[in-house]
């Protein structure tokens, strides 16, 4: 099983030594080339584009180990931009790669000037920008259509900042930024924004599930083996609670997400399974990351511990590519279209 | 140790959609105008008419054998018939229990005789059957019974008292769970279960009114009930493992996240189509959650399906669906200006008061919270 094999490889190459490097700015190398090797980096894009020619599902077992390991890197985002190039028809370019713009808020707009181009907007928050190889944006073109557009991140005004977790995220700004034809791909799909902001929250639906199981096994391991008042502290009911707690967190986290891959995998609209996966894991992750530090006491809050490593993810990623509002909005706006009697109809079609 | 939790994708089976469109025109015929308030007693809702027309089309037993009245179909399109009669509020109350339990224990465990005898006419609607767990002493912990039933020469004499009976006064039989043997070391051991019809004498049924002023509950005692020998169902002594093997169907159903649906609806056709940004968040809240908890609950009915028990995920789904199906009215009630009320003309006041009334059951019944998250912390491996 995929997932399996995944989980293997991180636990070999993505240990504690690698993340600490990569927060302090070092890209895991290693790592990257066991990931490629591997066929990690775009299992669900053609392999004419590039990638390995796999199923969506695919994707979902190799983000979901990533989140159970904390790998640190731009797996999902490569992946991501993989995706995005491949939807535009372009070929996957070599390394790791990131995408823009990663939230509801950024617009990016593409300008004809001269037999050239002009970039306008700000895209904040992108992820891996600097480390990236290139930066695959989405324009709008004002003609009602959407371009692909590939740059190299050093000639890109940038402004470093991270995450929680100390993943780099970067502020992209492009004023009057002129840019040759060659670098530009113009498609047909007017949403392409929209569907890219889609599958970056089936992804961090994906990671975030497997973060949660990893918070899950730790604290069940760890209430096992802490000893307070002369047994294991998982031997107390008020202990064994919160635990089942968090378990019931972590499987409608782990089916919500595989559900939005199985909608995806299917094809058709996946609009709905997606809403419905990014609304109910970060909701998950919220819940699940404050048990896991009530299991693991003053321990789980030192730097020493690696518990961080997977909380300070999931708080990270549940306010990426949208938070719960959000995608609960984009749910919410249908069920109320829908209303009394084609409430249940949307429901079970989801 | 912790493996890990099984809630792999399982797929409706082809067939499926046209079956819920042929459920779905049946519930219009036959309920059409019924009142929101109604629909909020959702499986609590007793209609020996209804349940003898569900019978008519195959619809009770649906997935047993075809020669004891069953229709061979299989445990999905099963649950998509439940969860279509549960979203539309259908009063399934009077066959539910012998459908979803008694039914196939029998089938797992009953004679041949038992089946020939009691299956079909649970299929046709006619015959309802309710549970004898619970115990004044005996509510959580159900190992602790008193009743007793002891062998005599013409049968087994039955003794004791059976509490929070739902519908035992409107059904015609009951399962009874009761100590046949001496307490042992295993205090799990000398249990047994009868199929008794509750008109034999020596039986007293009394109403227990619920908060709602309703009577669901009862109180049965039995005094020197004579059971006849070819009434124990399965083995003596063997009716601890007979009931655990009842739980998993008992607690991953969309009965354990639809209770409340009714009410959903009434909110959300109050609310109209654009009710705000703060509303939909709240409503779309709610649909994330609805779809997670079937998506969970048809993943258990497929493993089910395939022969396996995953009680500790049965467990998972009833924990989380009893919770939303708790919280619902906390959200509606603070989307929408109105005083609940059961006797309410406006539909969302009448359902909100009705769910609101029935909520604190809902992680009671068929094993409360805590005792599941018991179940759920063993198997994490923590006890």
């Amino acid at each position: 099983m995929l997932f399996d094999a995944a989980c293997r490889l991180f636990e070999e190459g993505a240990g504690k030594e690698c993340r600490l490097a990569a927060e302090q700015g070092e890209f895991p190398e290693a790592l990257w080339v066991k990931l490629a090797d591997a066929g990690f980096l775009h299992p669900s894009v053609p392999e004419e584009l590039g990638g390995v020619g796999g199923d969506a599902l695919d994707e979902f077992a190799i983000l979901r180990a990533a989140g159970r390991h904390a790998v640190p890197g731009p797996l999902a985002d490569t992946m991501l931009a993989g995706w995005l190039a491949a939807a535009c028809g372009v070929k996957v370019p070599e390394g790791p790669l990131a995408v823009a713009p990663v939230n509801f808020t950024d617009r990016l707009r593409l300008h004809k000037a001269a037999g050239n181009y002009k970039l306008e907007g700000e895209a904040r928050r992108v992820a891996w920008a600097s480390a990236a190889r290139e930066v695959l944006l989405v324009a709008e073109t004002g003609d009602g259509g959407s371009a692909l557009v590939r740059l190299e991140p050093g000639g890109i005004r940038r402004a470093r900042e991270a995450n929680m977790a100390g993943e780099p995220r970067e502020t992209l700004a492009f004023r009057n930024f002129s840019l040759g034809a060659s670098l530009v791909t113009k498609v047909e799909v007017a949403d392409l924004r929209e569907r890219l902001l889609q599958r970056g929250a089936a992804m961090r639906a994906a990671l975030m599930a497997g973060a949660l199981e990893g918070v899950l096994a730790r604290a069940v391991t760890y209430a096992g083996e802490r000893v307070q008042f002369g047994r294991a502290i998982g031997k107390f009911q008020a202990v064994q609670q919160e635990l089942a707690k968090l378990a019931g967190q972590t499987a409608a986290a782990l089916t919500a997400a595989e559900g939005a891959y199985g909608a995806i995998s299917r094809g058709g609209d996946s609009l709905a399974a997606i809403a419905v996966a990014k609304a109910r894991v970060g909701e998950a992750a919220g819940i699940g990351a404050a048990i896991g530090h009530q299991v693991h006491g003053a321990m789980g809050f030192t730097h020493e511990h690696d518990l961080h490593f997977l909380t300070r993810r999931l708080w990270s990623w549940r306010d990426e590519f949208g938070n719960e509002a959000r995608w609960q909005i984009v749910l919410g706006r249908a069920a109320a279209r829908a209303g009394g009697e084609g409430l249940w109809p949307m429901v079970s079609a989801i | 140790m912790y493996q890990g939790l099984n809630f792999e994708a399982v797929s409706l089976p082809p067939g499926a959609e046209a079956f819920r469109a042929e459920v779905k025109s049946f519930i219009h015929e036959h309920l059409a105008g019924m009142k929101p308030v109604a629909r909020a007693d959702s499986w609590n809702g007793f209609s020996a008419e209804f349940s003898r027309k569900l019978g008519a089309r195959g619809w009770i037993g649906m997935t047993w054998p075809k020669k004891y009245g069953g229709a061979e179909r299989s445990a999905l399109e099963r649950y998509v018939l439940l969860e279509e009669l549960l979203a539309a509020g259908a009063p399934v109350g009077a066959h539910w229990i012998a459908d979803r339990q008694s039914g196939p224990l029998l089938l797992r465990f009953g004679t041949e005789a038992q089946r020939a005898e009691f299956l079909p006419r649970i299929a046709r609607g006619e015959l309802y059957m309710c549970i004898g767990m619970s115990e004044p002493d005996s509510g959580s912990d159900l190992a602790a019974v008193r009743t007793r039933a002891v062998r005599s020469n013409e049968g087994w004499r039955v003794n004791g008292r059976k509490l929070w009976t739902s519908y035992a006064h409107r059904c015609h039989g009951m399962i009874l769970f009761c100590r046949t043997g001496a307490k042992e070391e295993d205090r799990h051991g000398g249990m047994s279960q009868f199929l008794v019809d509750l008109d034999w004498p020596g039986i007293t049924i009394r109403p227990i009114l619920n908060i709602a002023g309703e009577h669901h509950f009862n109180e049965i005692i039995f005094e020197d009930v004579l059971v006849p020998f070819d009434r124990l169902v399965g083995q003596e002594g063997q009716g601890w493992a007979q009931v655990m093997n009842e739980l998993a169907f008992e607690r991953s159903g969309p009965e354990r996240f639809l209770s409340a649906f009714a009410l959903f609806q009434e909110l959300v056709r109050a609310l109209g189509p654009e009710p705000g940004e703060r509303a939909e968040a709240a409503i779309g809240r709610l649909v994330a959650h609805l779809a997670t908890l079937r998506r969970m609950s048809i993943s258990v009915a497929g493993q089910l399906q395939a022969g396996r028990t995953p009680d500790v995920e049965a467990a998972l789904v009833k924990d989380l669906g009893t919770g939303f199906e708790q919280e619902l009215p906390e959200v509606a009630r603070l989307l929408l200006e109105s005083e609940p009320f059961a006797g309410s003309a406006d539909g969302f006041a009448a359902a909100l008061a009705q769910t609101m009334y029935y909520a604190p059951s809902f992680t009671l019944r068929g094993g409360t919270r805590e005792i599941l998250r018991g179940i759920i912390a063993r198997g994490l491996g923590l006890r």
